[in-house]
């Protein structure tokens, strides 16, 4: 065991092999964040519209749901990456080959995105339903039209029901960033193979890794646990009543 | 939108795919029986009352469970042959193959999710069937073996399976360390003809076709065991 091969001269870049990991971990928390955004947007519209009484809204939301749950995550980054440009209107795709800036990282968090979108879409559609039908009712009893149930009576209590499993889905993303090093993302486990590669300290490399992965997991778990407390409906559900 | 492709790369390619394929389905079945062993073993140890066993069962589960599982196999693909060259005194390691350090690392992954799916699974059997047991004069061993575990697989199939497909999608990630499984021999085609179109979308389909079966079957064999409880 030697750490201090974090701090010699790097391969390449100037710096030492620890700006290499602190620059992984920026990558990987940037594609992991951002894909979040998209997934908890996109998921959280397709989750409504799989609840709702129309065919039409349903079917698309739920053929969605089906595409991206069963295609493994590594196909469909290849396929963002390698196909799309391909298949797409030929200024686009050239726009996309040749000057699009960075294409690796944003075809990857817009992989990332809308793959666990799907899963989320999951999450909100289950919270939504395990809300009480007299909810609906009575929001409509008093005058709600169907938009206004969901904002104002069926989203903020079915998102506060499904803070557990979104904090999971969210650890998922994170730890699904680095499929992003397929498509040549340079996040911390390409960063440390990489690292490994030119100095053969493969061990406290990995074992660097896998520590800031747990960190970064423990982090989040108790960070949710303690938003889970604070928007707790009194009397209701929560962590203490579990 | 598929003038110019290339759809008789496939269809040269496919007995070298299917290949592939009976890798992938040979890896997942394989790590999936060892998940769920091990996966069980970890159960039990974390449900067990002694601080010996459940702390490092819980410790393990924890530590795989916050980590990527391409990290995974990059660890054992890196260790495996490290640990053999131990045991065997082989200065190469010649003895073992990139498939087992694939199969070794799936299995110790996979069995920290199964432990938590068969943890829970364990957890609701009502309580008043372990004090049955234990009436009865059965020792621990025996109530779980033959009044526990029984109940509780017989609960848990449908999301077994449903992680087992989950773990098919993940074989996938072979890739990285070269492995030729489905999507390995899918993209070394791809690449060595140039035809990255056909044969991706090629491979998403066919994973699709699989997955979407494997579901669905699951769902329904989901409605009938809930019949009837």
């Amino acid at each position: 065991m030697d750490f201090s091969v974090f701090f010699q001269p790097a391969f390449s870049g100037g710096g030492t092999y620890l700006d290499w990991v602190l620059s992984g971990i920026q990558w990987t928390l940037l594609v992991s964040i951002l894909g979040w955004v998209i997934a908890f947007t996109v998921g959280s519209v397709l989750g409504v519209l799989r609840t709702t009484q129309r065919v039409v809204l349903r079917a698309p939301a739920t053929l969605y749901v089906e595409v991206f749950r069963n295609v493994p995550l590594l196909v469909q980054m290849f396929i963002w990456y390698f196909v799309l440009p391909e298949i797409v209107p030929r200024a686009l795709g050239d726009w996309m080959k040749t000057q699009m800036p960075m294409p690796e990282f944003w075809n990857a968090v817009l992989c990332l995105g809308f793959y666990t979108a799907s899963r989320v879409a999951e999450q909100v559609r289950s919270g939504i339903q395990s809300i009480p039908r007299g909810q609906t009712y009575a929001g409509l009893a008093m005058g709600l039209t169907q938009p206004q149930v969901y904002r104002h009576v069926l989203l903020p209590m079915g998102y506060r029901i499904i803070i557990p499993p979104l904090t999971s889905e969210f650890l998922t993303i994170f730890k699904n960033s680095s499929v992003a090093l397929t498509i040549g993302v340079l996040e911390l486990t390409a960063q440390a193979r990489q690292i490994s590669e030119y100095t053969f300290r493969t061990f406290e490399v990995f074992t660097v890794a896998t520590v800031v992965y747990v960190l970064i997991t423990l982090t989040v778990t108790v960070a949710m646990r303690a938003l889970e407390g604070k928007v707790r409906v009194p009397g209701y559900l929560g962590p203490a009543g579990r | 939108m598929f003038t110019g492709f290339d759809f008789d790369v496939i269809a040269r390619s496919l007995p070298y795919l299917s290949q592939g394929m009976l890798f992938s389905l040979g890896l997942t079945v394989l790590s999936m029986i060892g998940g769920i062993v091990l996966g069980t073993v970890l159960a039990l140890m974390r449900l067990a009352p002694f601080r010996v066993l459940h702390l490092p069962a819980s410790g393990y589960v924890n530590l795989l469970r916050s980590t990527p599982l391409i990290l995974v196999i990059f660890w054992f693909y890196f260790l495996v042959p490290l640990a053999m060259k131990r045991l065997s005194g082989d200065a190469y390691a010649t003895g073992i193959g990139p498939f087992y350090s694939a199969l070794i690392a799936f299995t110790l992954f996979e069995a920290a999710y199964y432990c938590e799916i068969i943890r829970a699974g364990i957890q609701s059997v009502p309580r008043g069937q372990v004090h049955a047991a234990f009436a009865l004069g059965l020792t621990y061993g025996q109530a779980m073996r033959r009044v526990i575990l029984p109940q509780a697989f017989r609960n848990m199939v449908p999301i077994l399976l449903t992680q087992g497909i989950i773990l098919f999608q993940d074989t996938s990630l072979v890739y990285v360390v070269g492995l030729t499984d489905f999507m390995g021999a899918a993209s070394k085609i791809a690449q060595r003809d140039g035809r990255l179109v056909e044969m991706y979308l090629f491979a998403a389909l066919i994973y699709f076709i699989l997955c979407f079966l494997a579901s669905y079957v699951v769902k329904r064999l989901q409605l009938r065991y809930s019949v009837g409880r």
